[in-house]
């Protein structure tokens, strides 16, 4: 397939930067967190995206959504990284749905899928139990019972996990650590007993929170695929978190590049424009071909997943770890080369990195994904 | 069936009774590769056999006007055979200096004339050409050249040197930057110009490389006559042409941050060499190295074909050849600086069978003119800064 959009991912893309640049941008941000709001995202601004029918993008028509496809819902990922948008696209409209869809039985797909697609329902998907992202290392154990599983252990970095109605759980049924065999997934309501939430708000101002599962009983029907045989569903769900989080860092990647590239064009020093000194336009050329790099990378791991390439997995961690490295290129560079003004709080181009990095880190930063890529690779 | 379905069928069967077997493996830092021209050795007679099909059928210049014996092909089906080749590891029948670099500037620019005179040649690989663009006092700063022609009325005489002329002792006819008006501001007097390798008071002295071999010459012209019919465009518009020319080897030189299809990874080489453990190569440092620099050259191949495929659907901002070159050429650097790490204190064997004779060390000592050739690293930057960034 041609790495090049077709017209109607174009007109979406088209579509979405108008209407996030108008109703969504990085002042919106500000005052989610100066307000200090619960959400960390807006809850008009969420059904407004519900009617444009965005969180039914990736959603199959047979269950109410528009199976439009990864590339056409990165176009408003993309953007929504260069205006900063806090939202529940990621995980809910992206990581649970690809999750229900993938592992879900007939009956969760026609329920859940359609609530998600209306805007009835959002999702939290919890995974990480350690410091750093290792989904084979899950140790929080689910012990059937007679009519069902108990619950126990603690996960973290739960994105959204303070304001989800549901959160998708990975726990271990059988098996030892590092063994992909007996991973299994659930479908918990938040506010189940036995399940406490502790809100942590993060440095992009967003939320996610620990969680904590103490004897937390589910019934057989909250299993979410095959018992002991979710980690396939997983990985898959965590491939398309990836794909579309390194979607995420190329909007932040292009936004940080291009406002300090015009801030090189007005920005006096010495006389003269700091954007006619060599020794930033090289710094700056060099940063404009490695962003040149990311596009490629985004757009073919995008294409792949909608194709069901057996490939995509390699392109996954290809992308997620290209767009860490350069996004973090990006976000310093763009701080360094504003000076002083973009070591403050009041411009707004030190938001950038603070979304960057959680971004980065979530499901696997470089050095996980260069490790993944390696091992598919054989070395 | 598709009519590019039909050409792929076509292409496939082709490919097959036509190329030789030994021709299936790819040419790796130049060892096998083809040049053609009078002097031409050939290394085998698969090898003459490859090229002289090839050429035939004008698909070793695939996207030519068959009118000059060129392929004729669109884009959709230039794609369709570079992937049939790939897909058997076909190498390239015919490298050429006429076909990345004269022969499109020709077809922009050219008379009538010239092109009929000269486009067969190149693509059938019978004549070989050089550029005879930099001057001792010239290199980045191409348009300070100094070598001038005058005009004697039917022909012109040319006299001055050029320098890292890349096969200039090899070649046939060189493409030469010649100023025309010594009274004009720098960019405005120079032409472009061909001519004969053999034209009395050509000499092209070799020079030796880091490397131990000797690619390149100093050529030195002494009154050497130059026809009038062998300007290229007009008199005195050399510029343009030549900057045209130089986005074409651009683009070439960038290529070679490809590794081209069929030839080993990185990864694998590392792993036959040191070994893994558990899957994973037993030096760690090594293993970081090398994912690094794999995912570094999957992001640029996926790039070169992006911007192929934009360009294809009239999308993208073009322009994107400094880059290309730029990425390309460090990420080539880098590559061979990694394999020597991996090939370990046997690579430094300068000479016999242990080493393959110094391959990997002389071939990277290679690489480090890939970053200066056809404008440097920091020239490259300072295009796109100016050029795309609109950076002043
Ligand atoms: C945390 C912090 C504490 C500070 N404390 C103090 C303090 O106590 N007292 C005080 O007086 N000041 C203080 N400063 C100010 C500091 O000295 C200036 O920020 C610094 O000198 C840079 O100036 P600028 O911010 O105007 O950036 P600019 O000069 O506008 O620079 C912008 C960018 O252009 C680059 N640039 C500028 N000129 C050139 C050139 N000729 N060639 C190449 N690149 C160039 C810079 O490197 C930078 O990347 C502080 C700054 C910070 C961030
Ligand atoms: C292997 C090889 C093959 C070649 N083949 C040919 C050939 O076939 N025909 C031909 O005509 N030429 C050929 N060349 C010459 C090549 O085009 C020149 O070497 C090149 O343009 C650089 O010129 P220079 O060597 O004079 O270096 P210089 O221009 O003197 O550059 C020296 C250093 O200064 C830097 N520099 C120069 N100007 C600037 C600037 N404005 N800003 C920042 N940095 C700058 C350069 O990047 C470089 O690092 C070949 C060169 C090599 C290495």
């Amino acid at each position: 397939m041609a790495l090049v959009l077709n017209e109607e991912q174009q007109m979406l893309k088209e579509s979405a930067q108008g209407f996030l640049s108008e109703h969504a941008p990085v002042a919106e941000l500000r005052a989610q967190r100066d307000a200090g709001s619960d959400t960390g995202y807006s809850s008009t601004l969420w059904g407004q995206m519900v009617n444009m029918g965005w969180a039914a993008i990736l959603v199959p028509e047979e269950y109410g959504g528009l199976a439009f496809g990864h590339v056409g819902m990165a176009q408003i990922v993309e953007q929504s990284g260069r205006t900063l948008t806090a939202s529940p696209l990621l995980s809910t409209a992206i990581l649970g749905v690809t999750a229900i869809n993938l592992a879900g039985s007939e009956d969760q797909k026609t329920e859940l899928l359609g609530a998600i697609a209306g805007g009835e329902l959002t999702i939290a998907l919890a995974v990480d139990e350690k410091i750093h992202h290792d989904p084979m290392q899950t140790a929080m154990s689910g012990e059937a019972t007679d009519d069902g599983y108990v619950l126990n252990g603690e996960k973290r970095f739960v994105v959204d996990g303070s304001t989800a109605d549901k959160l998708i759980v990975a726990t271990r049924t059988s098996g030892s650590l590092g063994d992909m065999k007996g991973i299994s997934l659930f479908l918990v309501d938040r506010t189940a007993p036995g399940v406490n939430v502790q809100r942590t708000q993060m440095l992009d101002g967003r939320n996610a929170a620990i969680i904590t599962f103490k004897d937390v009983e589910v019934t057989a029907d909250a299993l979410l695929g095959q018992q002991d045989r979710g980690f396939r569903a997983l990985s898959a769900t965590l491939d398309a978190g990836n794909a579309h989080l390194a979607a995420e860092l190329l909007g932040i990647a292009q936004e940080s590049f291009d406002r300090t590239l015009q801030y090189m064009k007005e920005r006096k020093q010495f006389g003269a424009l700091i954007g006619s000194f060599q020794a930033l336009q090289h710094r700056t050329a060099h940063w404009w071909s490695e962003i040149e790099m990311c596009k490629s990378v985004v757009l073919k791991v995008l294409q792949s997943l909608d194709e069901g390439d057996v490939k995509s997995p390699a392109f996954v961690s290809i992308a997620k770890a290209k767009l860490c490295e350069v996004a973090e290129l990006s976000t310093n560079e763009a701080i360094q080369l504003h000076g002083g003004i973009g070591m403050t709080d009041e411009y707004e181009i030190g938001f950038f990195i603070k979304r960057a990095r959680p971004a980065q880190m979530l499901f696997g930063d470089y050095n996980y994904h260069a490790n993944r890529f390696a091992l598919i690779s054989g070395y | 069936m598709s009519d590019l379905e039909v050409f792929r069928q076509e292409t496939r069967e082709w490919l097959e009774e036509n190329c030789p077997p030994s021709m299936r493996s790819p040419v790796i830092a130049g060892e096998g590769a083809c040049w053609g021209g009078r002097n031409w050795i050939f290394e085998s007679e698969d090898q003459q056999l490859w090229m002289e099909r090839m050429g035939a059928k004008g698909w070793t210049a695939p996207d030519w006007p068959t009118e000059y014996g060129g392929g004729g092909l669109v884009k959709a089906e230039h794609k369709v055979l570079k992937e049939e080749m790939g897909r058997i590891r076909a190498r390239s029948p015919l490298d050429s200096f006429g076909i990345w670099m004269i022969g499109p500037a020709l077809l922009k620019f050219g008379s009538e004339e010239l092109k009929q005179q000269h486009l067969p040649p190149i693509i059938r690989g019978e004549i070989r050409w050089c550029q005879g663009y930099s001057e001792p006092n010239a290199g980045s700063d191409l348009a300070g050249l100094q070598s001038k022609a005058v005009d004697m009325g039917d022909h012109f005489i040319a006299n001055g040197q050029k320098v890292w002329t890349s096969y200039g002792d090899k070649a046939d006819w060189m493409f030469c930057l010649l100023r025309t008006d010594p009274e004009a501001k720098k960019q405005s007097g120079i032409s472009l110009m061909l001519f004969d390798m053999e034209t009395p008071g050509v000499t092209p002295k070799p020079i030796k490389l880091i490397s131990g071999s000797s690619p390149f010459c100093e050529t030195f012209l002494d009154d050497v006559r130059v026809e009038k019919d062998q300007v290229v465009g007009d008199v005195n518009q050399g510029w343009t042409i030549a900057k045209y020319l130089l986005t074409h080897e651009r683009e070439m030189i960038g290529g070679m941050g490809l590794t081209g299809a069929g030839s080993k990874t990185l990864g694998k080489i590392a792993a036959q060499t040191i070994g893994t453990t558990d899957g994973r190569l037993n030096d760690l440092f090594m293993r970081t190295d090398v994912a690094r620099w794999e995912i570094d050259a999957a992001a640029f191949a996926l790039t070169v074909e992006r911007v192929t495929d934009e360009a294809k659907a009239g999308q993208g901002i073009g322009a994107t050849s400094a880059m290309l070159k730029y990425y390309g050429t460090e990420l080539n650097k880098r590559r061979f600086e990694t394999l020597l790490k991996i090939g370990g204190s046997d690579d430094l064997i300068w000479e016999g069978d242990v080493s393959n004779n110094g391959w990997t060390a002389r071939t990277l000592l290679r690489t480090k003119g890939n970053s200066i050739e056809g404008g440097t690293s920091e020239v490259q930057l300072n295009i796109i800064a100016k050029n795309i960034l609109g950076l002043g």
